[in-house]
């Protein structure tokens, strides 16, 4: 998992692909729940609950899950830097 | 409502609260580190604590007595609008990922305790972290307070907080007691005691919860009756304001409010001083971030609460004052016996936030008044002593508040103090990723902030209240309600902005920064051995 990938050795950048999908990750929670209006509405229930407190609480572990994924990308890469500036040093 | 006391609740209350008790005084003995005589040991746990202990802390934390019987009182009393805690508990978790490892890493490597600590090292500034310090402790003590209230409020139900004409001494004795102990314990044990009790305490709050969430839905008839039973009583003209008393789902003109209160609570958790205090008790950077990831737990638990709230409408509970709603509904929902253990984990569900936030505000004494103002060269038995008696003393002031003043003057402060640590925020996580801004335009921004989010509250009036009716206002220049801390935290980042760039271009001193930019993304020295995990854990992966 943390092999470091054949990269020219340098100055590592600062805006990477895996941060991109990582930052996306955790933005995505705050478009979600401040777009009220999408979901300020009783139907359709779910077992009774109204849309707007099924939504919002799927949304807890829809979020739990988006953090993970960016914790497992931002360990990953700091490990292949880590890795790269290193050697075999941990 | 108040029909005589339930002994069996009663009893298996004071078991609980008994059991506790013997564990904060024993917690002293947990993880016994050499020197216990400092700040880090007393305030901070040695800093030693892996990722299920910090979890338990943070939860215990966070998730306090009052918001168990605030939040779903909320939504008892007006429906959609009470739900806001749940996006605002979604959100906070995003947001601590990005800049809570940062403050861990610095904090770590200059031995930083409080945020002050390391506002004052980041922009050399003894104004800009008296500011933060007072913000933090200002904020604090009415939290610490409606903890208090929390405790009453399952006193009251359980019928030993006694009647009107009761004297005040007899009425205020078991409160008096709870306190006296949580005092004692905290002086003696440190962060170690709300660490170990918060295992108890989440174990039955979890337990409470689900029991709640399957068993009063089943006693009521399932949720569809529920929420039609509560959207006929939320339709109902309030007679007070001459419009519905709520409803089950935001309509247009609460949209804004219900985003804004939303968004602002999430920015405002962690400048709180009791979550810094538990966070930088973590043993590594990745303690913090993986504790990103499972804490929202907590809020799924926290939805299925505030559903209580209507519950408690369809059960045809009748309460004057909403914070009896919920302690009301279990007692009348469950067997005594398990209405107990709901009450035994508000109670203990009060004392763990309350000896954190004790904690914390002392810290913030010692370090950021008492070492930088009076004895700049305090050693570190000194700081410790002083801290331990000004927890006692922050105790004592929360609980003359309580019984001094009016209840409403806790909720009030606390709004209060909502607005006031969000105002914090530029200088803490502005100062995690940037050196740009000028610690005077900050400390203006700062000043702004709190003055225009304190005159706001102020002006609101609600059908109960001249003053401090609520936390939302209109948004000026944009013409709809929104929450206060969030438009003073506007307010307070232009002025930030824009003074930074005046004093930039008149070349005012910018005060000395003792960190470097690696000091952020700094773990714990290589060289210190990893401690044996107490907690059964994965081992860090990153060790090999």
């Amino acid at each position: 998992m943390s092999e470091a990938q054949a990269s020219p050795p340098g100055r590592q950048p600062v805006i990477t692909p895996t941060r991109v999908v990582a930052g996306v990750c955790l933005f995505a929670p705050f478009v979600a729940l401040i777009w009220v209006s999408s979901y300020a509405k009783v139907e359709p229930t779910l077992a009774g609950v109204p849309f707007f407190y099924w939504y919002q609480m799927l949304w807890v572990l829809i979020s739990a899950a988006l953090t993970s994924i960016a914790y497992v990308l931002v360990r990953r890469e700091q490990r292949a830097r880590a890795a790269r500036q290193g050697g075999e040093q941990a | 409502m108040n029909d005589g006391v339930n002994g069996v609740a009663l009893a298996v209350f004071i078991f609980f609260f008994a059991l506790v008790t013997v564990m904060g005084f024993r917690a002293a003995r947990w993880r016994k580190a050499e020197n216990e005589n400092s700040l880090d040991e007393w305030g901070l746990g040695g800093r030693s604590f892996g990722t299920w202990i910090t979890w338990f802390l943070l939860g215990g934390d966070l998730y306090t007595a009052y918001t168990f019987v605030a939040v779903p009182a909320a939504v008892y009393a007006t429906g959609a609008a009470g739900f806001f805690a749940v996006p605002y508990t979604i959100l906070v978790y995003p947001l601590i990922f990005t800049f809570l490892p940062r403050l861990w890493s610095v904090s770590h490597k200059h031995g930083y305790v409080t945020t002050s600590d390391f506002v004052r090292g980041r922009f050399g500034s003894k104004s800009l972290s008296l500011a933060v310090a007072v913000t933090g402790i200002l904020a604090t003590m009415p939290y610490i307070a409606l903890q208090l209230v929390g405790i009453q409020s399952v006193l009251d139900v359980m019928g030993v907080g006694g009647g009107e004409d009761t004297h005040w001494f007899i009425k205020d004795l078991p409160l008096l007691l709870a306190f006296g102990v949580l005092a004692a314990y905290t002086y003696s044990s440190g962060l170690r005691a709300p660490a170990l009790i918060a295992f108890v305490k989440d174990t039955l709050i979890y337990i409470v919860i689900a029991v709640a969430a399957i068993y009063i839905p089943i006693k009521l008839g399932g949720f569809d009756d529920i929420f039609a039973k509560a959207g006929d009583a939320l339709g109902a003209t309030n007679p007070a304001t001459g419009k519905p008393k709520g409803e089950l789902a935001p309509s247009e003109s609460a949209h804004w409010t219900y985003a804004t209160l939303a968004i602002g609570s999430a920015l405002a958790l962690f400048m709180y001083p009791h979550s810094i205090t538990a966070t930088l008790s973590g043993r590594s950077r990745e303690v913090i971030r993986r504790n990103t990831t499972i804490l929202p737990l907590y809020s799924l638990m926290l939805g299925l609460l505030s559903l209580l709230g209507f519950m408690a409408i369809a059960a045809g509970i009748k309460v004057d004052n909403g914070q009896l709603a919920i302690p009301q509904l279990f007692e009348t929902m469950f067997p005594d016996w398990f209405t107990g253990v709901a009450f035994a984990a508000i109670g203990i569900g009060a004392l763990v936030p309350a000896a954190i936030m004790s904690i914390a505000a002392a810290n913030l004494f010692t370090r950021n008044i008492y070492k930088d103002f009076i004895k700049p060269n305090a050693t570190p038995e000194q700081e410790t002593k002083v801290s331990k008696l000004v927890s006692l003393l922050v105790k004592v002031g929360a609980l003359v508040f309580v019984l001094g003043m009016d209840k409403t003057a806790a909720i009030n402060m606390q709004l209060l103090g909502g607005i006031w640590i969000l105002q914090t925020f530029p200088a803490l996580v502005g100062g995690l990723f940037t050196r740009w801004f000028h610690r005077w335009a900050l400390l203006a921004g700062w000043a702004v902030g709190m003055v225009y989010g304190t005159v706001a509250a102020y002006g609101v009036a609600s059908p109960t209240q001249k003053h401090f009716g609520g936390s939302s206002a209109e948004i000026p220049g944009i013409g709809e309600i929104g929450y206060i801390g969030l438009t003073a935290f506007a307010l307070n980042a232009v002025i930030t902005v824009v003074g930074t760039v005046i004093l930039r271009a008149a070349k005012a001193p910018a005060g000395i920064d003792e960190t470097s930019p690696e000091d952020y993304t700094a773990d714990a020295p290589a060289a210190q051995p990893e401690p044996v995990a107490s907690a059964p854990e994965k081992a860090p992966a990153g060790a090999h």
